[in-house]
């Protein structure tokens, strides 16, 4: 494994430094050649998002000078740079790619964004050829741990923000919130906010009302909703289905005859009323009426807290799965290491059988359907026997330190040559070539 | 015959009876989509027991038992239905034990308990039984999705944040299977109360319809508390609480209704 992995992230380097490495999905082909070309590296991508800015790669030898790279792509120096970056190697690399893709290493744990930025990271780099084998595995078994986290454990699944929790309660209630109203009484941020995201999630129509009229078609206008006279509040209210409220006002703006008013209107058609306000616009008299759901900024923060507690809890269990998981892919990966020489083994005693069967026949003339036979199975069989040991001490060593020793063992014992480039080979071609484009 | 594969059904009624249980204290996808091939697979080998019976030639329309089997197995009915539009298994919790115990009934006792009335137009019977029962399914739907709504009204309002992650469906959800399945109901009920009747007048042991028969009486009742359910809900939109309250006593109407049987001059139980 000479996986090597080397970035920034919203931990490790505040948002000036992100924003100065931040690759634009445009050239993250470009970027993405210019990284293979890089002497030492053979396979590399970028994963660039909002939160970090990360260079995966496969390098021939396991030290690729990557702070080298980043100096020379981003024009920085080592003192703008090095103090918030941190690199990572072999199953550590793995590991942190594997977190990354499953959502543990988000600023929000569990965000399913994460995994579609990766996957578009891996496209990206796969279309322009840079990445194709053992990068390739890498990728593919980190979305199979991603996914594996995310049906196993429930790190995705519970909102984390007011505005979040918000849309998931309105859905308990409502279902779906296809065409369900929104009032917005009180125009501020946090209202605004919310609107948002429940418009994002299929709301229908949009009122606003606020005492300074103004303001209120102000806010109307950026959801292409309806403005509302603070005055004709109690008359038009019933035409929502979830009311935001969070007006400045001393007392409950909502008592218990409002709710009554509503339901009847309504026929007791349920509402939901996000109370941001402090002191609270909804009076806990009418929260007790029946259809009536009124949740206040307390409830809010309760079910947020709640809810990254719930995801902590659960994302310790997504380490351990993170945890088997490298170690099966380090155990793969290895055993992928020793395979070409294995298979070199075993084409260079085929050619040896092949060579003697020639020369018993050469000696013995045409031989008879049942001698063909005979010899076949006979010199077939030697082969595996003689084959077997070297084979399981081969694929046993992989997972070891000492593989390296006793692959090159098996080669010089056997004169082996493996096919395809050697790594070292591959890294001084590369290096050449670099060398004569400069 | 009949009975082995009836006693099939309730093996695997069974574990659609220890979900009911279960997922009153915690949830599981795992168990609910195993409840569900169990139900599915017991309403398979119901379903060749019914057949089974009616191929035979002897089935006694009138024989509680089989009454009873017929019921769980329009119960099953309706709960696949839901399922189907809806993808909730959460109605099983309620109606699980109900089809467990009227199969159980059906399957371990077999005491040929059979109704007194004797008939002249048998088809006229066969459809009462069958509205009958199909209005007794959808109101043992109704009536389930009415408790799961005050179930479902109580956790969103006790502002429990573990709540969110319930396995119970949206409340709207919840109030659109009862009220569909009151809807659905009502003419099949509304329909088996006249084809009953048409049975008591046919039949020449009776002749009429004594409106002071208990068990004619608890059933007009219970009509009346159906009809009310339907009617509250399409005026006023009536739901969690005092829909529960209709509900249960419609539900409790029927019960009385079905204990009338031993005690009607004109629809009794003789064993």
């Amino acid at each position: 494994m000479r996986f090597q992995l080397i970035g920034v992230n919203h931990k490790s380097a505040p948002l000036e430094v992100r924003e100065r490495l931040a690759i634009p999905e445009s050239r993250l082909p470009d970027t993405c050649r210019e990284l293979t070309a890089y002497p030492g590296i053979e396979e590399g991508t970028v994963i660039s998002t909002c939160n970090r800015v990360e260079v995966v790669t496969h390098t021939t030898n396991g030290h690729a000078d990557l702070r080298g790279f980043l100096h020379e792509h981003f024009h920085l120096k080592p003192e703008e740079l090095d103090a918030h970056l941190y690199e990572l190697r072999e199953k550590d690399a793995v590991r942190h790619l594997f977190r990354v893709a499953a959502s543990l290493d988000s600023m929000v744990v569990g965000e399913a964004q994460i995994l579609g930025q990766v996957k578009e990271a891996y496209a990206t780099a796969r279309a322009v050829g840079a990445v194709r084998g053992q990068l390739d595995q890498l990728f593919s078994r980190a979305f199979a741990v991603a996914k594996r986290v995310r049906s196993e454990t429930a790190v995705g699944s519970s909102s984390v923000s007011i505005a979040s929790v918000a849309v998931e309660l309105a859905k308990k209630i409502f279902g779906t919130l296809q065409g369900k109203n929104v009032f917005i009484v009180g125009a501020g941020k946090m209202s605004e906010l919310a609107a948002r995201h429940l418009m994002a999630h299929g709301c229908g129509s949009i009122f606003v009302a606020n005492r300074t009229y103004e303001r209120a078609i102000g806010l109307a206008q950026k959801f292409d909703g309806q403005a509302i006279r603070f005055e004709d509040l109690y008359a038009t209210c019933d035409r929502a289905d979830i009311v935001i409220t969070s007006t400045g006002a001393p007392h409950a703006i909502f008592r218990r005859e409002h709710g009554e008013q509503f339901l009847s209107r309504r026929k007791n058609r349920p509402m939901f009323f996000i109370d941001i306000a402090v002191p609270r616009d909804v009076s806990p008299e009418m929260a007790k009426l029946d259809g009536i759901f009124a949740y206040d900024i307390d409830d809010l923060q309760q079910a947020v807290t709640s809810h990254v507690a719930d995801r902590r809890k659960e994302a310790e269990r997504a380490e351990a799965i993170i945890a088997s998981e490298v170690e099966k892919f380090e155990a793969r990966i290895s055993t992928l290491d020793v395979v070409p020489t294995i298979v070199s083994l075993q084409d260079h005693l085929e050619t040896i059988r092949q060579a003697e069967i020639d020369r018993v026949r050469g000696r013995m003339g045409q031989l008879t359907p049942e001698q063909e036979i005979a010899i076949e199975a006979l010199t077939r069989g030697i082969i595996n026997k003689v084959m077997h040991t070297p084979i399981t001490t081969l694929k046993s060593a992989a997972k070891e330190s000492e593989a390296t020793t006793i692959v090159d063992v098996v080669k010089r014992l056997f004169n082996l040559q493996v096919k395809g480039k050697e790594p070292a080979a591959q890294s001084a071609t590369k290096k050449e070539e670099v060398g004569t484009r400069q | 015959m009949s009975l082995l594969w009836l006693r099939f059904a309730l093996g695997c009624y069974f574990v659609g009876l220890v979900y009911a249980f279960v997922a009153l204290s915690r949830t599981s996808d795992l168990f609910s989509r195993i409840a569900l091939h169990a139900a599915s697979l017991g309403m398979v080998f119901h379903f060749v027991s019914l057949t089974e019976l009616f191929l035979s030639g002897q089935v006694v329309w009138a024989s509680v038992h089989n009454g009873e089997s017929l019921l769980a197995f329009l119960s099953m009915t309706f709960f696949m239905v839901i399922y189907t539009i809806y993808k909730t298994t959460s109605p099983g919790v309620v109606v699980f034990p109900v089809v467990f115990f009227l199969t159980f009934v059906a399957a371990v006792d077999q005491q040929p308990v059979l109704l007194t009335a004797f008939v002249s137009h048998k088809g006229w019977l066969i459809a009462h039984i069958m509205l009958i029962f199909t209005g007794y399914a959808a109101l043992l739907v109704s009536f389930g999705a009415s408790i799961l709504y005050l179930v479902q009204e109580r956790r969103l309002k006790a502002k429990k944040p573990t709540s969110l992650i319930g396995f119970l469906p949206a409340l709207e959800v919840i109030d659109q299977i009862g009220y569909r399945s009151l809807l659905l109901g009502f003419p099949f009920m509304t329909l088996g109360l006249i084809t009953g009747s048409v049975v008591a007048i046919t039949a020449p042991s009776i002749g009429r319809v004594d409106f002071l028969d208990p068990k004619i009486l608890l059933s007009v009742l219970m009509w009346a508390v159906y009809m009310l359910m339907v009617f509250t809900r399409w005026n006023s939109g009536w739901r969690g609480r005092r829909a529960a309250f209709l509900a249960t006593s419609a539900v409790v109407a029927a019960l009385a209704a079905w204990a009338a049987n031993y005690f009607s001059a004109m629809h009794r139980f003789i064993s």
